[in-house]
């Protein structure tokens, strides 16, 4: 795993993002580097009181799909990547991608700023780096967001089965 | 006649509210109502007494499918399994009694293996910047009932804390702090816009990712050099700085509460480390306190379990048997995974496949995994054996630590599932069943 620094790091998010803010406004593909897509977000994951209960009712409850399954984004970066809300996008990080909601939610992120909850949606995504310490990067990680309103969203069974080779369609 | 029990426990975030009522039927095995519990933690009672309980083990099958088998097979082929694994590790307990973390650390001292708990993914920076730099801290009475100015950094109680301000911080009258709220200067930083930050008087929407730089900015008017702090510091304008550290220094007593916002991003321990120092300077003109929003109603537990078993809280690596070492990065479950160190998995009293990251459940699921819950969960749904549990708070008691390191006796409200064992039953059952075989010479 790439070990950046952590300030630096954060430079480099910024940074790309000044150099892209002169014109192209939807994002066109990305190579597998985040810091070669056109448009980098910043994402982090966190608790929910939606996501809390649901996840008492069980993981594979209807209300822990609506809960987690979205992304939390600013409006101002949904119209710069040609995103209409509450449509399914595609976010892609260094170790992983998964098809989400964007919405732009109660408790708003500050253009460049996406938030997943918690749960078995935004882990598909977040990068297992722990600089030294066994706390993966939960929050403050590099990710495009492209928009897919077609591809379907996948229940936390299938991709949790489906990434160790475990899923064999719905049962 | 149903019953109602006074002062039980809630089995769900770091606050351990103890002060639920619940009222259950004739036979004890409902629960017709709860009070004074959150949204979340209403859904743990009402699952506790759900008639879709599992009950027995289950194991996997050649074709995929779980089927039933009885406790004694379970315990037998996990005691098998964890001896022949060179390097196991059992990895939760943000869901178990003070006694099941006990027997594990039993378990894995016989099995000679990795033991850790969800500090490692949560608070775990926090233990390393504790040990570097102290911890100033105290109790959650203690804030009721002194507290005039609360600081939440990096946490968000609104939504993972849910009673926390009623009863802790924000609202109660204490017996110094009778006006409540309205004496209470609230101040709230994190990069959004939370539902925690809109009940605050003060919030700084720091630019995520560069919270050290403004606790440095803090300490530099705390030691006197505000005049020579730059217009804007993390995206927060000088005169809210300064502004905001006067309300600091002139508090009759503070308390930070600081959470995920500042251990899972970039500078991990470091920015604890610098809160405590902040923490430090403020106290040598005021005073001031700092606590770890702690996720779970017993993670503090396991830390204090092993503390005093061990001499370390998490990333325990026991593999000698004969001492232990801690290690994070070396010995901590995802960096483990991640090298594919561990040849056999635990997951207990938590879900690993739904929190840890994808390619960490990728590795870990190369090898035996065994689930330890009383739910379906995700990692149930891909482990090759299921041992359910009683829930402790629900229907079983026990010792739980509260997030200021409060031990708290919680109780049994309802009558198990029939046939379903406890944690530290079933553990020591399966540590019992690991030092036959050793004596038989089956190991």
């Amino acid at each position: 795993m790439p070990c950046l620094s952590g300030k630096g790091y954060i430079c480099l998010i910024l940074s790309a993002k000044i150099q892209n803010s002169s014109g192209v406004l939807k994002n066109i593909g990305f190579s597998g580097d985040p810091m070669k897509a056109k448009k980098t977000l910043n994402m982090i994951t966190q608790r929910a009181v939606e996501e809390g209960i649901a996840m008492e009712i069980g993981k594979t409850s209807r209300q822990y799909f609506d809960a987690c399954s979205i992304i939390e984004m600013n409006e101002q970066d949904m119209k710069e990547l040609g995103i209409m809300k509450n449509t399914n996008v595609r976010v892609k990080s260094e170790s992983g991608e998964v098809v989400v909601k964007a919405v732009v939610g109660r408790q708003t992120c500050y253009p460049g700023l996406c938030h997943i909850r918690q749960g078995v949606w935004a882990n598909q995504v977040v990068p297992p780096r722990t600089q030294s310490t066994g706390a993966p990067q939960y929050s403050g990680f590099p990710v495009t967001v492209e928009p897919v309103p077609n591809e379907r969203l996948k229940t936390a069974l299938e991709l949790v089965q489906g990434a160790v080779g475990m899923w064999k369609g719905d049962q | 006649m149903p019953k109602v029990i006074e002062n039980v426990g809630c089995p769900y975030c770091g606050c351990s509210c103890d002060d639920v009522r619940i009222t259950v039927s004739d036979d004890g095995k409902d629960i017709l109502e709860v009070e004074n519990v959150c949204a979340i933690g209403t859904e743990i009672f009402k699952h506790g007494c759900s008639k879709d309980r599992i009950r027995l083990p289950r194991m996997r099958q050649p074709d995929g499918s779980m089927k039933d088998i009885s406790y004694e097979e379970a315990i037998d082929w996990t005691a098998r399994h964890l001896l022949k694994a060179k390097k196991p590790l059992m990895y939760g307990f943000g869901s178990t009694n003070c006694e099941g973390q006990a027997a594990a650390a039993r378990v894995m001292e016989i099995a000679g293996g990795m033991l850790d708990n969800c500090a490692t993914i949560c608070h775990g920076p926090s233990f390393l910047a504790i040990f570097d730099n102290g911890y100033p801290s105290c109790t959650l009475g203690e804030v009721k009932n002194r507290a005039d100015v609360i600081v939440y950094w990096g946490s968000n109680p609104a939504h993972a804390h849910p009673r926390h301000m009623s009863r802790y911080s924000i609202f109660p009258r204490g017996f110094f702090t009778g006006k409540g709220q309205k004496k209470r200067t609230v101040i709230v930083i994190d990069p959004r816009f939370t539902d925690t930050a809109n009940v605050a008087d003060y919030h700084l929407q720091v630019k995520q990712g560069h919270d050290y730089e403004l606790f440095n900015a803090f300490r530099m008017v705390i030691h006197g050099h505000g005049k020579d702090l730059p217009d804007e510091v993390a995206g927060i304008k000088k005169e809210t700085i300064l502004e905001v550290a006067e309300i600091m220094k002139n508090a009759r007593f503070g308390t930070t509460f600081f959470g995920m916002g500042l251990t899972h991003t970039d500078g991990r321990n470091h920015n604890i480390d610098i809160a405590i120092s902040l923490t430090r300077d403020l106290n040598k003109i005021s005073k001031w306190t700092i606590m770890a929003m702690r996720g779970h109603y017993n993670i503090a537990g396991p830390g204090v379990v092993w503390s005093w078993t061990f001499g370390f809280p998490y990333c325990l690596d026991l593999t000698k048997q004969n001492h232990a070492h801690m290690n994070p990065g070396e010995t901590s479950s995802v960096d483990m995974a991640m090298r594919d160190e561990v040849d056999m998995f635990i997951n207990i009293g938590t879900d690993a496949a739904a929190h840890f990251p994808i390619p960490a459940v990728k590795q870990l699921k190369k090898h035996p995994w065994v689930t330890i819950d009383p739910s379906i969960n995700m990692a149930s749904e891909i482990s090759d054996l299921h041992i359910p549990v009683c829930i402790c708070g629900v229907d079983v008691g026990g010792i739980v630590y509260r997030m200021d390191n409060v031990p708290i006796q919680f109780r049994k409200v309802i009558e198990p599932p029939e046939g379903v064992m406890d944690d530290e039953t079933l553990l020591n059952k399966i540590a019992d069943r690991m030092e036959e075989l050793k004596a038989k010479g089956e190991a």
